[in-house]
């Protein structure tokens, strides 16, 4: 077995009463993709914030690469190629599409503090970010700002700034909610496309989506892994079949 | 359908874009640079009428070197407040201590040369503003506002009460400044203080340009537009707020040393805290986040305030007032919002 890329141990955060997190031990190897699965307030978009940094646990420790960064602010782990999408759109709205990528391009290589423009080195980030545009059907929408946009395409944008930083581990929070379901193709194309030794781990409530790529689905209810496997075990796990009882969960 | 219609679109664009670079469509619209219609007019105009007061304007000279201060001043804020986000009533502090160091090292310490106390004050003002800034950015909103006040103060009182220093309420009387290089003599038209103010103007607005357009400029505004997202991408948001705190910091001080040296005094309103207010209604009046506009703003305050306050010297305040509030409710995005406008009137194609 491969090591880890990404690992929690006994990952644990209240808030006050209310135990969202629950002696989470959880592993990602390199090149795997994992669902991420469980009801509505199950604790799913915590934990993301829980190993991107956003949210500081309650006790326990998030292991990125074999480093301890339970400590490191968000901002480090994204340097070690920990990068996410937001479940509820995270973007800079009154630039414009191209722009929220080209910021994110320019952080990536350490840009960021180069206080002078160079028009050439310019044109070919702006090339590079309206490569990443058309891998998602945005480019049509490269120059206008992000809050003209519908919130499907709006949802893309999301993913195009979390390629743009070449992530070693992608985590994606329901990238397809809110993408009218004619477009869900294009979800599914980038996610078919990703670097073959990117780890993912994707929250997702279409079942479609999560049994057509997950290698492995953990299943979270109320802050503790009910179960983890492959789909085929996950499918047919009675606890999991109970808590998804009517919604018809299938392999 | 939909779908034919976007792979139309789709290609249409494409092809405007490969079509080997020319005139790729202006970027950060609206933000870090700019309707570049809007502020390429603003410009011309600017240096129409700096020329025009050099070669005509014998008895606005003085007036004319006040009003390229308060442009630096202005620009200083429209970094922080405009493009970083950061609110700040109490920026008049850095303005008073380049004032000061510039005085004081005059006064006390005999050094008159004009060009080292200008980096002089901005080192000053800069270090001050990374110790104050530190602290002033755990803050947010209110707070923040609150902070930049309460270290405004404190500062405005230490000067106040360190008469020997300071000259407290009388001022810092007989700054003596050395002729600029050796060779240009500070005259009492302020023919002198003109062309240096507005030679350093030129240095200052050009330094903003190309730092609002680089992509340090830009990872501002989008601190100022999403920090979480910023951060998200990989960006120390606490960093680069502190770093331009400290570059808006010294450009102010900049300006404050400036207005010691072309006036050979200097006094606690350097430091007050209308002084910052003022600062902060320039930066509104002209449009945030624009350069030109917070120059535009500056010029026009300047000369509202010259005019008015000669006329009416105790309600020029009420004039005040009533400007301001028909800029805010006729043109909420400030004067260049206005050229913006007057533009898209002109040339409805550009506009798009
Ligand atoms: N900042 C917070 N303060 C208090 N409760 C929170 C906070 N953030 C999330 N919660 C609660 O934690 C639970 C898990 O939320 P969340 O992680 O968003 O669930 P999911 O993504 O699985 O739908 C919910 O009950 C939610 O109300
Ligand atoms: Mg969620």
């Amino acid at each position: 077995m491969t090591a880890a890329i990404l690992e929690t141990r006994a990952l644990h955060k209240n808030y006050g009463a209310l135990t969202v997190a629950q002696n989470i031990n959880f592993t990602l190897e390199p090149g795997t993709f994992e669902a991420l699965i469980g009801p509505n307030g199950a604790g799913k978009s915590t934990f993301v914030n829980l190993l991107t940094g956003l949210v500081p646990p309650t006790s326990g420790t998030v292991i990125l690469d074999g480093a301890d960064v339970t400590a490191e602010p968000i901002e480090a782990r994204v340097k070690r190629g920990l990068v996410r999408t937001f479940q509820i759109n995270t973007l800079f709205n009154s630039l414009t599409v191209a722009e929220n990528v080209i910021l994110a391009l320019d952080e990536h290589r350490g840009q960021g503090w180069r206080p002078l423009p160079s028009p050439s080195r310019r044109r070919r980030i702006r090339e590079e970010a309206y490569d990443i545009l058309g891998r998602l059907g945005l480019e049509p929408w490269g120059n206008r700002e992000v809050k003209e946009l519908p919130y499907g395409r709006q949802r893309l944008v999301e993913i195009a700034i979390a390629l743009a930083l070449r992530p070693k581990v992608l985590l994606l929070d329901e990238p397809a909610a809110g993408i009218p379901s004619t477009e869900t193709g294009t979800i599914i194309e980038v996610l078919e496309n990703l670097a073959s030794d990117l780890a993912v781990l994707i929250i997702e409530h279409d079942m479609d989506l999560v049994f057509r790529f997950a290698q492995r689905i953990t299943v979270l209810v109320q802050g503790a892994v009910l179960a983890r496997g492959t789909p085929d075990e996950i499918a047919n796990n009675d606890e999991v079949k109970a808590v998804y009882l009517g919604e018809g969960i299938h392999a | 359908m939909a779908r034919t219609e976007r792979v139309k679109s789709m290609s249409a664009t494409y092809n405007a874009a490969s079509g080997t670079g020319v005139s790729t469509p202006s970027t950060w619209r609206g933000l870090a640079m700019g309707r570049s219609g809007s502020d390429l007019v603003i410009a011309s105009l600017l240096v129409l009428a700096g020329l025009a007061t050099l070669l005509f304007g014998e008895p606005y000279w003085l007036l004319g070197a006040q009003v390229a201060i308060t442009m630096i001043f202005a620009l200083s804020v429209d970094l922080l407040v405009g493009f970083a986000g950061i609110v700040t009533l109490g920026h008049a502090v850095f303005f008073g201590l380049g004032a000061y160091t510039v005085g004081i090292a005059s006064v006390h310490l005999g050094w008159t040369e004009p060009l080292s106390g200008l980096l002089l004050a901005g080192a000053s003002a800069g270090l001050l503003g990374l110790g104050t800034g530190v602290l002033v950015l755990r803050t947010k909103g209110l707070g923040q506002l609150m902070l930049t006040m309460a270290f405004a103060s404190l500062v405005y009182e230490i000067a106040n009460r360190a008469k020997p220093v300071t000259g407290g309420a009388d001022g810092l009387q007989g700054v003596i400044v050395a002729p600029i290089f050796g060779l240009f003599d500070f005259d009492i038209f302020g023919l002198t203080a003109f062309l240096y103010t507005l030679a350093v103007l030129g240095i200052v607005v050009l330094f903003a340009v190309l730092m609002t357009r680089s992509p340090y400029g830009r990872s501002l505004v989008g601190i100022r537009e999403n920090r979480v997202r910023m951060q998200a991408i990989g960006t120390n948001v606490q960093q680069r707020l502190l770093s331009i705190y400290v570059v808006s910091a010294a450009l102010a001080g900049v300006a404050g040393a400036l207005l010691a040296q072309t006036s050979q005094f200097v006094g606690l309103n350097a430091l007050h805290f209308g002084l910052s207010g003022e600062v902060l209604i320039i930066v509104a009046l002209g449009g945030a986040g624009r350069l030109w506009g917070a120059l535009l703003g500056a010029v026009v305050f300047s000369l509202f305030k010259d005019r008015l306050s000669a006329l009416d010297p105790a309600y020029w305040y009420f004039w005040l007032g009533l400007l301001l509030a028909v800029i805010v409710l006729f043109a909420p995005k400030g004067l260049i919002g206005l050229v913006d406008r007057l533009m898209a009137a002109l040339h409805p194609k550009e506009a798009q």
